[in-house]
């Protein structure tokens, strides 16, 4: 925290930092015309599982690769824990890429040995995590096979204890999920909470809005090489939601019901299983209303089994953003 | 992080583990004196074989000159006409007749020799055959015109210059073509050893690529390096395998002179050696030989085992990172056709240059110009170097090549930082220029 008092920087920034384990600040990339990102500014809070959400081709990937060294930006700045990213940040940073492989014709253990020592690690503390792992996963008798034996599911396995391996700060997740199969996936997922509760900060980048819902709680939205979204995702939800309220209702008279309905509220018809046979409705309130008042209405209706606030999911929150654009 | 060493260790384990390499390793220099013993034990066969030749000499003149030999018998046909010692030696089946007819003058004898035979002489016996009769018609001819044979050929004389440098060291002749072997030698050995090992650096490239690690290992080590830590990786695989070649190749050559009593190295020279025979009697083979010793230890042997290291590693690294640019660049082998012709052509070019131009005039204004050049330098110095090229002329060339070397480096990283994360579409050389801009 020193260079920040040497640098005497402001406090704004200062708590910006502080709260921030990643801040990349206006990054600008371009290949020859093409542009990959313009003026994208994302804040990755410490201890979060932050999702990276945007169409193919809008831009992820060439902001990880930022993130990781790997591409420099044209523009901008990329501070980790308050610093300006520099070569010994790699070990800090754990990525498990989208487009990954191992060395086909090498040994697992060997291979992993080596990934670690890339990232870092001294040989003994690099055997030590392994046996760790390897123990973990019930796989320590893979150490002496070649990655050309084992399935696809297992060289993924492999593939994610190497990137965890060093126990670092960030985790940077592209598509953690694919080539598992649901137990599998499952691990995977309790062992990204497990390595988020024990302090590391996640960046995740997935296509499967399910385990948005799930394990996120901050997302950025890119489209087009911009940032069109960005914060915590319950927040996110509230400004999306749109008052509306799925509501079962029974009733002997349910054209009348309907009729009166129509003039007092917009209304939609809605699907959901229920066991009665009920009036079923998407029902909208104007903004700022209580809901309560809809509920005394309804009840005064008939008999109200289903009243259930319509929560915008993330899918439909992403499909919104990105046609609005 | 410097990671060169760990990235360089990998390299080269995973080449020398690799069983095909394993094999390669020991199986080219088993299969290369396999042939080569073959070859040597079927030309033996070949010679073992006893020719007879039948001579029907009317002139009564030659028939002392046709001496048996190992290989030759000679059977004397007397008092025959020439169609029936045809038949007769068609029917006995020996390799074929001479007939010296009977003549006037030694002249018109002369013209007239025939060979007959069933399918077409040898030539070396033929220019044995041809050999004996000239000498003697020659001698005759002297004889006639009143000469002493042996005091014609005591008059002879012969020149023989004592090429001397002004510094006073002696060459000759035979030492010119020692050093073009010397320099050629080294200069092919560098060809074959970039292209053999240029080559597998592209595929370990492209292998990466391929198996998608790439991504993994650059979040980890600048690409520079691990560009480097490849190329040193394979070249130390690459000199290991020369080496078991050379020290394996050299065991079973002795194992197999011992064992078959072939004499694999002295068997080619043999048959030079029995044509050298008949025009240079053993004396002069023998100072010969000395002098050529002499030669090869009068070479520049320091200057040139020093330089060829420093060049062989120049040259080589310089075509290396080529390679490994070409790997990055592309995503399959079969992509690498279109950009292997810049690299080829270059290391086709010195070599033609270092076999003609240099043999030509190892001083010439062309061997000079390309033994600067930083592409064609390695081959052609090392070609130039036995004729004595002075020592500031081979740091310039050196220093040169270094220079491109690391600026071929800047270039392939370049190209490779960005070429590794390119899938799917096979680039143009427009697109690999717009790639140094990124």
């Amino acid at each position: 925290m020193a260079a920040f008092f040497v640098k005497s920087i402001s406090l704004p920034k200062f708590i910006q930092y502080m709260n921030n384990l990643l801040v990349a600040e206006n990054i600008v990339k371009t290949f020859g015309d093409y542009t990959a990102l313009s003026n994208v500014s994302i804040e990755v809070p410490k201890g979060s599982i932050f999702g990276l959400l945007g169409p193919n081709g809008a831009g992820k990937t060439t902001l990880i690769r930022i993130i990781n060294q790997i591409t420099m930006p044209d523009q901008g700045l990329v501070t980790l824990d308050g610093e300006p990213l520099k070569p010994d940040h790699i070990k800090d940073i754990g990525y498990l890429p989208e487009e990954r492989g191992l060395y086909k014709s090498m040994k697992v253990g060997e291979q992993a040995l080596y990934l670690a020592q890339l990232k870092g690690l001294s040989n003994a503390e690099a055997k030590k995590q392994l046996k760790y792992w390897f123990d973990k996963f019930e796989i320590g008798d893979w150490w002496n096979k070649k990655i050309q034996e084992l399935s696809k599911g297992m060289a993924q396995k492999i593939q994610f204890i190497v990137t965890v391996l060093h126990k670092p700060k960030l985790l940077i997740f592209d598509e953690p999920f694919s080539g598992f199969d649901p137990i599998n996936a499952n691990m995977i997922k309790d062992e990204i909470l497990q390595l988020r509760d024990d302090g590391a900060t996640v960046i995740f980048s997935t296509h499967r809005m399910e385990s948005v819902e799930e394990l996120c709680d901050h997302i950025a939205l890119i489209h087009e090489s911009n940032k069109i979204l960005d914060g915590k995702l319950l927040d996110i939800k509230r400004a999306y939601k749109s008052n509306t309220f799925e509501v079962g209702l029974i009733t002997d008279n349910k054209s009348e019901v309907t009729q009166s309905l129509k003039g007092k509220f917009e209304i939609a018809d809605a699907t959901f299983k229920t066991i009665n046979d009920e009036l079923k409705f998407n029902i909208k309130i104007e903004n700022g209303a209580s809901p309560n008042e809809l509920v005394s209405y309804l009840t005064s209706k008939g008999e109200l089994t289903h009243f259930v606030e319509v929560v915008p999911s993330v899918s439909d929150i992403f499909i919104q953003t990105v046609q609005n654009n | 992080m410097n990671h060169l060493g760990l990235i360089t260790k990998r390299e080269f384990l995973n080449k020398v583990k690799n069983k095909s390499f394993i094999l390669m390793t020991f199986l080219s220099p088993l299969i290369m004196v396999g042939v080569i013993t073959l070859v040597v034990y079927l030309t033996q066969l070949n010679n073992d074989k006893v020719r007879t030749i039948s001579v029907l000499d009317e002139s009564k003149l030659f028939a002392n000159e046709f001496v048996d030999t190992e290989n030759t018998k000679y059977d004397l046909l007397e008092s025959l006409e020439l169609d029936a010692a045809k038949k007769i030696v068609q029917e006995a089946g020996t390799y074929g007749l001479l007939y010296i007819p009977k003549g006037a003058t030694i002249d018109e004898i002369s013209d007239k020799v025939k060979f007959f035979s069933e399918d077409s002489p040898s030539l070396l016996v033929m220019d044995k055959i041809e050999d004996k009769i000239e000498e003697k018609a020659r001698n005759i001819k002297l004889k006639n015109s009143g000469l002493d044979p042996e005091i014609v050929n005591s008059l002879r004389v012969k020149i023989n210059a004592n090429l001397e440098t002004f510094e006073g060291e002696k060459t000759s002749k035979m030492g010119s073509g020692l050093k073009l072997a010397a320099g050629g030698i080294a200069g092919y050995l560098l060809f074959m050893f970039i292209i053999i090992y240029g080559n597998m650096i592209m595929r370990s490239v492209i292998e990466e690529k391929t198996s998608r690690i790439i991504e993994v290992i650059i979040s980890s080590v600048k690409p520079v390096q691990l560009l480097l830590g490849k190329i040193f990786g394979t070249t130390l695989a690459g000199i290991t395998q020369f080496l078991t070649w050379v020290i394996v190749g050299g065991i079973l050559v002795t194992i197999v002179s011992a064992v078959f009593g072939i004499d694999i190295a002295g068997a080619q020279m043999e048959q030079q050696q029995e044509a050298m025979n008949q025009v240079a009697n053993s004396q002069e083979v023998q100072n010969g030989v000395n002098v050529l010793i002499q030669e090869f230890l009068n070479l520049p042997l320091a200057n040139l085992i020093i330089m060829f290291v420093f060049f062989f590693v120049g040259g080589y690294l310089l075509y290396a990172s080529l390679y490994a640019a070409i790997g990055a660049a592309v995503d399959n082998e079969t992509d690498t056709q279109q950009f292997m012709l810049p690299i080829i052509m270059p290391l086709m070019l010195a070599i033609y240059v270092g076999f003609f131009t240099v043999i030509e005039n190892p001083h010439g204004t062309v061997s000079q110009v390309f033994s600067y050049i930083p592409f064609t330098s390695p081959v052609v110095m090392l070609m130039r170097i036995p004729f004595g090229v002075p020592i500031w002329q081979q740091l310039i060339s050196l220093a040169v090549l270094f220079g491109t070397f690391f600026l071929t480096v800047l270039f392939a990283a370049k190209i490779y930082r960005v070429g590794i994360l390119m899938y799917g579409k096979k680039p143009s050389y427009k697109e690999l220029i717009k790639w140094l801009k990124y």
